[in-house]
């Protein structure tokens, strides 16, 4: 019997695709599938690796999107959760998706198919929380520049939400931890990285950077933050459940709790 | 711009409009037109959540509390010791672009105190969204509150601007109005309402026939009751409700629980405990008549005015009704599974799904969603072992309780007590 392989790839979307186009036609056995980040070599498996080829990876892309939307959809999700080892798991999945009996998408009774639809609802989750806490500040060169810190890697899902809805405005949505971030510049999104002297949260402290009306407009929001509790109806609990601490350090509003 | 002078205006006004709870943005779907500003997605986003755990979705004001009115359930009334402002037009369009532009909200929702008259007033609404829509360029979310007695033609000039329209009724009884709202009449809160629902009506066969047609209000219309005011019943408010959802075809009806904000002797006292187990209660039941195919009548009617307070009113009616059940999940039809305690709309579908690829077990109906902890006596599905399918109405309704932690368990843990 062939041993099992382990396949690297260039940690790329496009990357993975590619991968297992080429599981599929070389009939290979994997023992995993591995972003080279963050390889690690296994005992008894030869690792190869693998080279992204666009055409490969949209055929399986195309294979997937005719069987299903909702597993396309799932998959790509999933995969931007970049879960350890969620590479391995989604070729199980693919190859259940393209087995002679296929497993449907919806039957949420298979532990894969739900394992998979739950890491794309999270994801999902949280692309909607971006596009609801991003908050952008004003520079003084008249670009609206936002800081996010999202636990998955969501602007690729974003993007498209921003662009139509601030169609007229140039705007930066950075995300700091995975140092990368998209700018609007009034006709086309661009992928960035800058070099950031610091990371712009909602400080109370001034920054030059931003443009004085920017800090009145922080202030007249927060005043209306605080004007919308009624007391007697006060639930901290709820509050805290809808807007996770972890986000506090990018609302304006929450400037004086954090 | 005075920021300062704004800054004092938006507090006073921001903090009476707090009060009307709707704060919808979704329904609506208006794209971003020639590279303008802002588009409604169709959903809908909560940007913030205030610390009693509402969405904040849209810059909610008053245009001004001046009110030439003296309602007495009401902060604004005119008889009320308070601050007073009032905006100019353009200082509201310029803190909507502004919040919007940072991501803040997805749109405005205007509402006013009346001053010199209703249509004076509602003109300066009108003004204010259409300034927004045609210089502005705005593509935003926009609610607009009717005022009660505005004339027929301004409210069509508003459904032009507006995603939505409402008037909140307020009072769901007339005889309630009577006492607390003297100087309104009922037809001033319903002639706006059935102008706008004539309307939408209106444009959209228009629309089907000419394709340029342009859109009217299309949220539709919303309206509020406040619980706990005058001591209607359940059935009152229900009953009210349904009337609005089928006469006006309301998108919703809100419900509010009464805040106390005047020492009168019509009204509970300032302090009284606001009735927010009872408003839950209301949503649950209004959700049940809108999307689980339940009559109102089935809910409350003679025999039980009020609703259930310890349990939901869905597993009310199932305790009321147990010759209904046990009901087969691997063969039920949609209709009766809804009808499940314990089991929402999602793992029905869900059921329904997952049911087609083998017959459905405990250990699945655990995995889909449901909450067993109720659903398990009311249900039989591929397995040996079932709860006992024979106890008495009482005794199955103190078991299910001692198994939940309800999120208002502690508003009736003293009732909970005679149980333990
Ligand atoms: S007319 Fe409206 S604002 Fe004025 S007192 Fe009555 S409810 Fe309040």
């Amino acid at each position: 019997m062939e041993t099992a392989k382990i396949l690297i790839y260039d940690g790329s979307f496009n990357g993975f695709l590619t991968t297992v186009f080429k599981a599929f036609e070389e009939r290979l056995q994997i023992a995993d599938i591995q972003s080279n980040a963050i390889c690690q070599n296994g005992l008894f498996s030869e690792t190869e690796t693998v080279f992204t080829q666009m055409d490969k990876a949209k055929r399986v892309w195309n294979g997937i999107q005719a069987k299903s939307n909702v597993a396309i959809k799932n998959i790509y999700f999933s995969y931007l959760s970049g879960q350890r080892g969620i590479e391995l798991i989604l070729y199980r999945y693919i190859r259940k998706l393209f087995a002679k009996m296929p497993t449907s998408t919806s039957d949420f009774s298979d532990s894969l198919v739900l394992k998979i639809s739950q890491l794309a609802k999270s994801v999902g989750r949280e692309k909607h929380r971006m596009e609801a806490f991003v908050r952008f500040q004003l520079t003084q060169d008249g670009i609206y520049f936002a800081n996010i810190e999202p636990d998955f890697d969501v602007l690729p899902l974003i993007s498209k939400h921003f662009r139509s809805r601030y169609a007229d405005q140039e705007w930066i949505i950075y995300d700091v931890k995975r140092k990368y971030g998209l700018y609007y510049n009034l006709k086309s999104v661009e992928i960035i990285s800058l070099d950031l002297q610091e990371v712009y949260g909602n400080s109370i402290r001034k920054n030059d950077t931003f443009s004085g009306e920017e800090y009145a407009y922080q202030d007249l929001w927060n005043d209306y933050f605080k004007s919308t509790h009624i007391k007697s109806r006060i639930n901290r609990k709820l509050h805290t459940q809808h807007v996770p601490k972890r986000y506090w350090k990018y609302l304006s509003e929450k400037k004086q709790a954090v | 711009m005075s920021f300062e002078r704004i800054r004092e205006k938006l507090n006073i006004l921001a903090d009476a409009a707090k009060y009307d709870v709707s704060c919808s943005s979704s329904g609506s779907k208006r794209a971003n037109k020639n590279g303008g500003l802002g588009n409604s997605s169709g959903m809908g986003i909560c940007h913030s959540y205030t610390e009693d755990g509402r969405c904040i979705s849209l810059l909610k004001v008053l245009l001004t509390n001046y009110c030439i009115f003296d309602c007495a359930y009401c902060v604004t009334r005119k008889s009320n010791d308070i601050k007073r402002a009032a905006f100019k037009i353009q200082e509201v369009v310029d803190l909507t672009i502004s919040f919007y532009r940072r991501n803040y909200i997805e749109g405005l929702f205007l509402s006013s105190g009346i001053f010199k008259s209703p249509d004076y007033t509602m003109e300066r609404l009108v003004a204010v969204a259409r300034q927004l829509r045609l210089k502005e360029n705005f593509n935003g979310y926009i609610h607009l509150k009717s005022i009660p007695g505005a004339s027929d033609e301004l409210m069509y000039e508003a459904g032009l601007y507006a995603d939505r329209l409402s008037v909140n009724i307020e009072i769901p009884t007339i005889s309630g109005l009577q006492l607390l709202a003297p100087d309104k009449r009922h037809e001033d809160f319903t002639k706006p309402m059935l102008k706008v629902k004539n309307e939408i009506v209106r444009h959209r066969a228009e629309k089907k026939v000419i394709r340029s047609t342009p859109t009217y209000a299309p949220a539709g219309q919303s309206t509020q009751m406040i619980v706990g005011a005058t001591g209607e019943s359940d059935k009152d408010i229900m009953y009210a409700a349904t009337h609005y959802y089928s006469e006006y075809r309301m998108k919703r009806v809100y419900y509010s629980g009464y805040v106390p904000v005047a020492e009168d002797s019509r009204l509970p006292s300032i302090g009284s405990q606001v009735p927010m187990l009872r408003e839950n209660r209301l949503y649950q039941t209004d959700w049940l008549l809108r999307f689980y195919g339940f009559d109102v009548r089935e809910l409350l009617n003679k025999q039980h005015p009020n609703l259930d307070m310890e349990v939901d009113p869905k597993l009310g009616w199932a305790l009321r009704n147990l010759h209904h059940f046990p009901v087969d999940i691997n063969t039920a039809d949609k209709r009766l599974l809804a009808r499940v305690p314990g089991i929402g709309m999602q793992s029905v579908h869900r059921i329904l799904k997952a049911r087609q690829y083998r017959q459905l077990s405990w250990e699945h109906l655990k995995k889909i969603g449901i909450a067993l902890n109720r659903a398990q006596y009311f249900i039989v599905c591929n397995s040996r072992h079932w709860q006992r399918k024979d106890l008495e109405p009482e005794t199955l309704k103190g078991l299910i309780i001692k198994n939940s932690q309800g999120k208002f368990r502690q508003h009736y843990s003293s009732q909970l007590r005679l149980f333990n």
